[in-house]
């Protein structure tokens, strides 16, 4: 599903991925972690199609198609979904209508007609009820004056609604309290299938241990220097990412 | 984001889409204005003696007076010896007395600009008085209201047919001294809209004018006077767009409104006239005195305005909140897009005791718009327990842009309480991309963010004026990414 090949990118004039390599399949989670500053997130970013990030080598397929060609917008309609570490408010728009919006705009780009009213709240109340969303988040504006947890929980939600091919998940574990971080971890549980890749960057394995990862990968210094199964997240809790760079560096 | 800030020129520059003329014969005088040209209008208009004589009084004032320059705005000078005072479609001796008998290209015009006046009116139950140039052609839902007592109609029929009411309020709210533009629009205005609502009723049903400029170098100078009387109410819609000219062209409307006891006016704008090209060409001149007084002890008025269009806007929606435990309250959305410069704001002026008063502003620049807000709020000696509240936010597009705020304050009442509160803000990157990101386009998402922005003064307009105003933002802005 995702072919990323000697990845290079730079911000500001400053290499951040240094020659990323990484085949995610349908039906895969994989999971990112590293020490912060090491290129979690501007990988997360690229993948998502956001200004500023300067690709200088390598190369993005996505489902066969060139992945960096297609702005931001093309990258969601095709199914790519970004939940952010740091989601946005959007004063005055109600979530609601928002989660709407942009489902709709997926459903014109694949040629289907857009999604009732009456469906889309059938809908809603389907995928509140995994995430114990309060209902009341959806009359709010988008992201305005909710908790850490709560717009954690609304990215998930809207993952829930918009039923991404290929799920991004950048830090979504950080910041929540135990149970904010259960219900999550029950909604990305819940939309794991066969034909979907999810990847989760996070900083800590607790995600990882609600959400059992196929693959681990160790990003540091803008390059993946070890892989491994879902034992290799232990370990790094244990012993940190320190002896992870030195052993990548010595071999 | 150069290349996207390259679309982003391109969207805002793009043609201005109501541009257009109708090529209809048209009955004007000359350039030029002296005590002969009032005479002809007033004349023309076959006003009883005290139309003229008020007329001249105001002429003779506004003599005296210079153009204000306090606003925050720049134009070169205007020659009020170059405009025609007096234009009206010729056939007007035979006025039509349904939409079957008016000129088919006039109402192909409206539908060129999406206003299918028959259809319109009679699905959304709005009866509309279509000022077109300066007279009136085509008036609906007469009968529904006149059941009811209710007198809508164009201010020439007023004097006409209510000289005593004109003759009671008109200058009782907006003087015919009050400021330059008004004391000229006292002097030479040609038509306009009336309603008078009596002791009791609820006007049933919205009341709509749409106004058109057309004929070259006519300005137009609309009156509109509106009375509601002991315990009426009534909610008045106003949509303007005018096609494209070269010429600049000067609008000065007065609008005065009067609240008797217990009465509610709520006045609705929605303005989209010609901003100009890119360079600042062309656009309409906008200088607009809009007053209210809440005359009765709990009174209401309520102005909404929503201001994209125009090249220079220079507004101030006010009330006198004279009436004990009256309130005001003031809702505006101002766009600068291209060039155009917008000083618009309200002043609220306190008098009677726990009189209340609320502003939500919302400016929105973008291109080379400069946008201020300007308001007054005035609390007069007697005014004990008088309270204001008032919420500025400014929203930039691109780098460009300006917006500025002018709030003053006058208290003469220590019992009074006065709430200011002010942000300024950009549509930032992280806003856009999070849109983006759910698979909006740029231009939806703009939308989005920019709706969202104006909210609060949406959710004050009628329903169906709403989803105009959202529509009309969407054309003004769409991309307009900074």
């Amino acid at each position: 599903m995702l072919q990323i090949a000697d990845l290079h990118v730079r911000v500001d004039g400053k290499e951040i991925l240094k020659g990323v390599d990484l085949e995610v399949s349908a039906g895969e989670v994989h999971a990112i972690m590293g020490p912060n500053g090491s290129g979690k997130s501007t990988l997360a970013h690229v993948l998502a199609g956001r200004e500023g990030y300067e690709v200088t080598r390598g190369e993005v397929r996505y489902e066969g198609r060139d992945l960096l060609a297609l702005a931001a917008e093309e990258r969601a309609c095709a199914g790519v979904f970004l939940a952010f570490q740091y989601p946005v408010e959007l004063p005055g728009v109600n979530n609601t209508y928002f989660l709407r919006a942009a489902l709709n705009a997926m459903r014109r780009h694949r040629g289907e007609e857009e999604i009732s009213a009456m469906a889309f709240m059938k809908l809603v109340r389907e995928r509140l009820r995994v995430l114990h969303m309060d209902q009341a988040l959806l009359k709010r504006p988008v992201n305005v004056g909710f908790s850490g947890g709560e717009k954690k929980r609304n990215e998930i939600f809207q993952m829930a609604v918009l039923e991404p091919r290929l799920a991004i998940l950048d830090e979504t574990d950080s910041g929540l309290d135990i149970d904010a971080l259960r219900d999550v971890a029950s909604g990305v549980n819940a939309l794991r299938s066969a034909e979907r890749a999810m990847v989760l960057v996070t900083h800590y394995q607790r995600l990882l241990s609600h959400v059992a990862p196929d693959f681990v990968h160790v990003l540091n210094d803008g390059r993946i220097v070890k892989s491994g199964d879902h034992k290799l997240a232990l370990h790094l809790e244990e012993y940190g990412y320190a002896g992870v760079g030195e052993e990548a560096a010595l071999s | 984001m150069a290349a996207e800030r390259n679309d982003v020129e391109a969207l805002i520059e793009r043609g201005y889409e109501h541009g257009f003329f109708t090529d209809i014969e048209s009955d004007t005088v000359a350039p030029g204005l002296d005590e002969d040209v009032i005479r002809l209008i007033s004349r023309k208009k076959q006003e009883p003696e005290f139309m003229l004589e008020w007329r001249l009084r105001a002429y003779r004032h506004w003599l005296t007076m210079s153009e204000p320059t306090w606003a925050n705005v720049t134009h070169p000078p205007i020659d009020f010896q170059s405009i025609s005072y007096y234009s009206s479609p010729k056939s007007r001796d035979d006025a039509p007395k349904s939409l079957d008998e008016v000129d088919p290209k006039l109402l192909e015009t409206y539908e060129k600009l999406g206003i299918p006046l028959h259809e319109r009116a009679a699905l959304a139950g709005v009866a509309v008085d279509a000022v077109f140039d300066s007279v009136s052609v085509a008036t609906t839902f007469k009968d529904r209201l006149a059941e009811e007592g209710i007198v809508f109609c164009s201010f020439s029929e007023a004097v006409r047919d209510h000289p005593a009411l004109v003759e009671r309020y008109l200058g009782s709210v907006v003087p015919h001294t009050d400021n330059f533009f008004a004391s000229l629009n006292s002097a030479v205005f040609t038509d306009g809209s009336f309603v008078y609502v009596p002791k009791g009723v609820r006007c049933p049903m919205e009341l709509s004018t749409y106004f058109r400029i057309n004929a070259a170098n006519t300005g137009q100078f609309e009156r509109t006077l509106i009375i509601a009387d002991e315990g009426s109410y009534v909610s008045y819609l106003e949509g303007c767009t005018a096609p494209m000219r070269d010429e600049n062209q000067l609008h000065a409307a007065v609008v005065e409104l009067v609240a008797h006891d217990g009465a509610e006016i709520k006045y609705s704008t929605v303005q989209n006239w010609y901003p100009g090209d890119e360079e600042g060409r062309g656009g309409i001149y906008n200088f607009v005195t809009k007053r209210g007084e809440c005359r009765g002890d709990d009174s209401k008025i309520s102005w909404t305005q929503v201001e994209t269009g125009s090249a220079i806007t220079w507004k101030y929606p006010s009330c006198v909140l004279r009436g004990r435990n009256s309130i005001g309250e003031f809702y505006s959305v101002a766009l600068a897009n291209l060039r155009q410069q917008a000083d618009t704001g309200t002043k609220m002026v306190h008098i009677g005791e726990n009189t209340r008063s609320t502003i939500v502003s919302k400016g929105i620049s973008a291109g080379r718009g400069q946008n201020a807000y300007r308001g007054l709020v005035r609390i007069e000696k007697g005014a004990k327990g008088a309270r204001n509240y008032t919420q500025c936010d400014s929203l930039l597009m691109g780098d460009r842009c300006g917006a500025h705020t002018f709030p003053y304050m006058e208290v003469k009442n220590p019992t009074a309480t006065v709430e200011h509160e002010a942000t300024t803000s950009k549509i930032s990157e992280d806003q856009l991309f999070y849109c983006l990101s759910r698979g909006m386009s740029a231009e939806d998402s703009v939308s989005l963010i920019v709706n969202g922005f104006c909210k609060e003064v949406f959710k004050e307009l009628p329903m169906e004026f709403a989803v105009e105003a959202q529509k009309l933002l969407e054309v003004s802005l769409e991309g307009a990414v900074g």
